[in-house]
């Protein structure tokens, strides 16, 4: 009924559109898998349930609570309502200070314990990440 | 002081003779002479030196620490080293794009004196196009990034240059990126013109090809280079993090790539016309919105200078008409070439490098998601995400498999119809392969299927391309070199990744830390001053599980202007490993946080972007067209 050539157009648009579904749906699905959320002190303290998932938690690194051994540091993050506790055993950048703004990535163990895997580095001293600055309400 | 008036009267004679070439090429066009106006060339030249002058007198003022200039306070100080000095020159907003409008006008002056055999009204449109795309930037520059602001009363010292750009890869970063970035501007400007004229076709192919090489072959060393820099400098001991700035450089080297094998077979064959407009309007709408994320300050990185809303949108309303304007273009004047015989059996060339493109578009979607979802979120519900490796390292891994086998079996295909040949030897390659990265992996991986086929599967290419390359007469020795060393990369990321161990610890001058394998001594902290910097090098004695020392000093650098502490890391290179050891420090604490990381093949991955970027430099040369 059809030619051939129209049989194989057909065919190579079938295949297209199937790739293309495919590839929608893995990188729809991956991503449900692999974002990580930021959250500040205080909508921690709000939580309801511990979600097992890594988050970022930002804020600033309190005053005095920088405590150092030689596994881990200890410190607190606070937004200036609310404050969690960190422990981390790797490295931080070299612009985590006492009273600077910081992102802490890692696991909750419960509303006042993040054991973090990762502290971001920043770029420079007068940079905030905007979700730090968002989290303390500066504009 | 005058050094800052002729950079900016510069660059309003530039756009003056925006417009005049403008003008003229109108004219031109509707002559009927068969040969280009010479007047224009002159014009576009002039256009060039002034840009010139301009970019020229703005390192003179960084050169001079002349502090009259805005731009000069903001980024540079009387204490930074020469090199620095003059590098700081494109380290910033304004300076950098001065540097894109240099790249601008230089290519379509290159393109203008390197393409008189082309059709006169292809090439005045392609300056046309070109032209607009110079008087957007000259007017973004001269109206919201102007680099020859006036500062009065003169401050007596600059603010000085963010430390951690104040490196060598750095210093040629950019110049190079651009030459990539930019440049693909001329394959935009071109395809449009060619399109417009109709001219779609086998001989536009052959000459539009060495333009998509060029980019290509700049923007692939301007990205390593990028990421040389952040594995050394950055602390992290990676190369590679899939942050949103890397990726909007990768995405535009994706459809390049693809664009770069399109114009294979449109210069061949005279196929896939709209396909390769369509790829060249994308590479480089991509470079812009790269531009756009980065320089708007949606994308928070070192690439984000001084954040002003005002720019982000003039970039905005600048897409914009570009895209909107192309894709007039494009629907108004496109005429699919029914002529040209279009059709191709399945087993051919033209269809395995239609394999390519597919797997680049993937490639493609699978970033620009992960780097445009979180924006996108935030807009929508203010929610705040980020995308980490794992998302990217899932969804692009596994196809690298059928990727690489494409790559080592696709060359081997001839045009319009063919049949496999040296069935063999091919069976033989994969049975070597499958046995070869089994043994290597056995012992050290605990994803040991996943791997073995992936490692496999580059080995099967290295074999194929390594045969190619060393037995068989050359027939096409420029495609078997990039494959070849794309083998070699994928090699080295994956043995470099699988075998690399890393140790963290905090530990005091005098202290020693056991591991497993070996051991760290920190012996001492030794002080010195540099001119715009102090520094505290560590002396670490290491032993490893073979007895054998070595010693690394990582440095602490302070500077003083402005005042921010970087690391650097002292990498100890040989041809198997990296030793990289880079230590920081936390205010007030005795205690040193140290990252110890051995990584294999670490010089590989450089050496194999080099040797893919020669298989581009060996094609360039080629002047006619493989069998």
């Amino acid at each position: 009924m059809y030619g051939k050539k129209v049989k194989l157009r057909f065919l190579f648009l079938v295949l297209i559109l199937f790739s293309v579904i495919l590839s929608v749906f893995l990188i729809l699905q991956s991503l449900k898998n692999n974002v990580v959320y930021f959250q500040s002190p205080s909508e921690i303290k709000s939580l309801v349930e511990i979600n097992k998932k890594k988050i970022r938690v930002g804020g600033m690194v309190k005053k005095k609570s920088v405590s150092i051994n030689s596994e881990e540091i200890n410190f607190v993050i606070t937004d200036f309502k609310n404050e969690i506790n960190v422990t981390f055993s790797g490295a931080v950048p070299n612009l985590f200070a006492e009273g600077k703004g910081v992102v802490a990535e890692g696991f909750l163990k419960d509303r006042n314990y993040l054991l973090a895997t990762k502290i971001l580095a920043k770029h420079d001293e007068n940079y905030m990440p905007p979700e730090v600055k968002e989290a303390l309400g500066v504009k | 002081m005058l050094a800052n008036q002729i950079g900016y009267y510069s660059l309003i004679i530039g756009l003056l003779c925006s417009l005049y070439l403008c003008g003229v090429s109108i004219k031109d066009f509707k002559n009927k002479n068969i040969n280009i106006n010479p007047s224009i060339i002159t014009l576009s030249f002039l256009q060039l030196t002034f840009v010139i002058v301009s970019f020229l007198s703005l390192i003179f003022s960084f050169i001079e620490s002349d502090f009259s200039n805005e731009t000069v306070f903001n980024n540079s100080h009387t204490t930074k080293p020469l090199f620095y000095k003059i590098s700081g020159t494109w380290g910033n907003h304004e300076g950098s794009l001065l540097l894109w409008l240099l790249v601008l006008t230089l290519f379509i002056f290159l393109f203008l004196i390197k393409s008189r055999e082309q059709p006169k009204k292809y090439r005045i449109l392609t300056l046309l196009f070109q032209q607009l795309i110079i008087i957007g930037f000259l007017l973004f520059v001269l109206m919201t990034s102007n680099p020859f602001n006036y500062l009065f009363p003169i401050p007596v010292e600059g603010l000085g240059l963010n430390p951690i750009l104040q490196d060598p890869a750095l210093a040629i970063h950019p110049p190079l990126l651009y030459l990539g970035y930019v440049g693909s501007s001329i394959i935009f400007s071109a395809s449009l013109a060619a399109v417009a004229q109709n001219y779609i076709s086998k001989a536009w192919g052959q000459h539009i090809k060495k333009w998509v090489l060029i980019s290509w072959i700049f923007l692939t060393i301007g990205i390593m280079l990028g990421s040389i820099w952040a594995y050394y400098e950055l602390g992290w001991g990676g190369f590679w993090f899939w942050d949103p700035v890397e990726n909007v450089s990768l995405m535009p080297w994706l459809t390049l790539t693809a664009l770069l094998h399109c114009i294979l077979v449109l210069g061949k064959r005279g196929a896939l016309t709209s396909w390769v407009v369509i790829l060249s309007i994308t590479t480089f709408t991509l470079s812009m919105c790269g531009t756009f994320l980065v320089r708007s300050g949606i994308l928070n990185s070192v690439h984000t200078f001084a954040n002003d809303p005002a720019r982000g949108i003039f970039i905005l309303i600048f897409l914009f008409i570009l895209i909107f304007l192309s894709l007039g273009v494009f629907f108004f004047f496109h005429k699919e070439n029914n002529k040209s015989t279009n059709n191709f059996f399945w087993l051919s060339k033209e269809s395995s490098i239609l394999v390519n493109n597919w797997f680049m578009m993937y490639f493609l979607s699978v970033i620009l998601i992960g780097t445009v979802y979180p924006i996108f979120l935030d807009v929508i519900s203010a929610e705040k995400i980020s995308v980490g490796p794992p998302f990217y390292q899932k969804l692009i891994t596994p196809f690298l498999v059928p990727f690489l086998l494409f790559m080592a079996l696709g060359p081997k295909i001839k045009w319009i119809k063919s049949k496999i040949e040296n069935k063999s030897s091919l069976i033989i390659f994969v049975i070597i392969s499958v046995i070869l990265s089994f043994f290597i992996l056995k012992n050290v991986t605990t994803d040991l299927l996943f791997y073995t086929i992936l490692i496999s599967a580059a080995f099967f290419l290295l074999f194929t391309t390594s045969r190619e390359l060393f037995f068989k007469k050359f027939n096409n020795i420029s495609q078997a070199i990039a494959h070849f060393g794309f083998s070699l990369f994928i090699l080295s990321i994956l043995f470099n990744s699988i075998l690399s161990s890393e140790i963290i610890t905090n530990i005091k001058v005098g202290e020693t830390y056991n591991y497993t394998e070996g051991k760290i001594f920190f012996e001492k902290i030794e002080e010195k001053n540099k001119s715009n910097f102090n520094s505290i090098i560590g002396h670490f004695k290491i032993t490893n599980d073979e007895g054998k020392v070595i010693k690394l000093n990582p440095e602490i650098r302070v500077y003083n202007q402005p005042i921010i502490i970087t690391s650097e890391a002292d990498i100890k290179t040989t041809l198997l490993e990296d030793r990289f050891l880079v230590m920081n420090i936390v205010k007030g604490n005795k205690y040193f946080n140290i990252r110890y990381q051995v990584k294999p093949f670490m010089l590989w991955i450089w050496i194999s972007v080099l040797i893919i970027s020669l298989g581009g430099l060996m094609s360039l040369r080629k002047k006619k067209y493989e069998k």
